[in-house]
């Protein structure tokens, strides 16, 4: 690889290479922040290489590469050469990480408690961590909630987050414009914003925090929420978890706990700020 | 229809195999062996308790039932139930 960097985020370090200067130039603006990998080792590796050298010159195309691959992984032009280093970084970490039960969700921390938002692409989820993050919450993470096997603590993985179409306009207006990287249009996924977290966040990024609430967001529903039973919480959990199975017993042991001892809501929210409002609200009633 | 085959005698899984979460609605039950959860709802949490005392046939399992429950299904149910828990790994069925 002619370009590249390591970086350690929360427990986990990567390095990424490419063969492109563009999409390393960006990550080292975006994540300037961020420590190197712990005496330069990396858990995983993410490559962005050309198929073949010439492509380089002739119509360049990034293919994604890794300790771990998916066979539909999507091509991506090389304008969206900063998203496919973040979907690599998720794809090895959704497949490889072993350390902690990984839970498809946002979380935020306020005086040591977590609040965890979870749900389909979509539900709003990156949105409202991210403005949360705005408003005097710590930004523990935006794609993936850690809970240790052991402590069952919420660890900080406060990557890039990944904000989508209509959510890119509702945090422009609340974050500092210096903290968001390029604007990518017309990606699968849409129009995509990487804001960087505050610089709190990422200096506190091994700080752990006890989860206190779970929230499954819905954007666009009338107000409402409802009470998920534990036995629900229990099986939509295991959807959301990307190495359940794979842990086994101690992945068993830690949701088990987890579901036991911390409530979950589903909250369907027509706009941001009602959102953000219903938010801090069940925060006081369930949390104080 | 006559039973062809003899009725087999049901043995609950050794007891450190099955680590069982009591949740509200469901039992969430995590096999050591096949590294398998499975959500189960009632009657199969009876099923696995009232087996816990010792291994008996599905007549015999019907009894110990009927002792802490106001039992409406018949036999059959019954038995079509631990074939479906002796299909997933959850009790043992063994030939008298």
């Amino acid at each position: 690889m002619r370009h590249g960097l390591t970086l350690k985020i929360g427990p986990a370090a990567f390095r990424v290479g490419s063969d492109w200067r563009a999409p390393i130039a960006d990550l080292r603006t975006l994540y300037a922040d961020y420590p190197p990998a712990p005496d330069g080792f990396a858990d995983f590796t993410v490559r962005l290489e050309a198929k073949r050298p010439w492509r380089r010159f002739v119509r360049p195309s990034v293919h994604l590469g890794g300790d771990y691959m998916l066979p539909d992984a999507l091509p991506l032009s090389l304008a969206h050469g900063l998203l496919a280093a973040e979907m690599g970084m998720n794809l090895q970490m959704a497949l490889g990480w072993r350390r902690h039960l990984l839970i498809h969700a946002s979380a935020v921390e306020k005086d040591g408690r977590a609040l965890i938002l979870t749900g389909e692409s979509g539900s709003g989820k990156s949105t409202l961590a991210a403005m949360l993050g705005e408003r005097g919450w710590r930004l523990l993470g935006d794609e993936f909630t850690l809970l240790d096997l052991d402590s069952d603590s919420v660890r900080g993985f406060p990557r890039l987050v990944s904000l989508k179409n209509a959510g890119i306009a509702a945090v422009e207006a609340v974050a500092d414009a210096a903290r968001f990287g390029p604007r990518l249009e017309a990606t699968p996924k849409g129009a995509i914003r990487h804001l960087v977290p505050r610089a709190d966040a990422i200096a506190r990024m091994d700080e752990p925090a006890a989860p206190a609430l779970l929230l499954y967001p819905r954007y666009g529903f009338d107000a409402a929420t409802r009470r998920l039973a534990k036995s629900e919480n229990f099986m939509r959990l295991t959807q959301a978890s990307t190495n359940y199975v794979a842990l086994g017993e101690r992945g068993f042991g830690t949701l088990s706990r987890f579901v036991e001892s911390v409530p979950a809501l589903a909250l369907d929210y027509s706009d941001g700020e009602a959102g953000i409002a219903e938010v801090e609200r069940l925060w006081t009633e369930h949390v104080g | 229809m006559p039973d062809a085959a003899p009725d087999p005698v049901y043995h609950a899984p050794p007891a450190a195999t099955l680590l069982r979460t009591p949740l509200d609605l469901l039992d969430a039950i995590y096999d050591r062996r096949s590294g398998l959860t499975h959500l189960v709802g009632e009657p199969v949490p009876a099923i696995l308790d009232a087996l816990a005392a010792g291994p008996a046939s599905a007549a015999d399992l019907m009894q110990r039932l009927a002792d802490d429950y106001a039992i409406e299904g018949e036999l059959a149910a019954l038995r079509a139930r631990l074939a479906e828990l002796a299909a997933l790994g959850l009790v043992d069925a063994r030939a008298l």
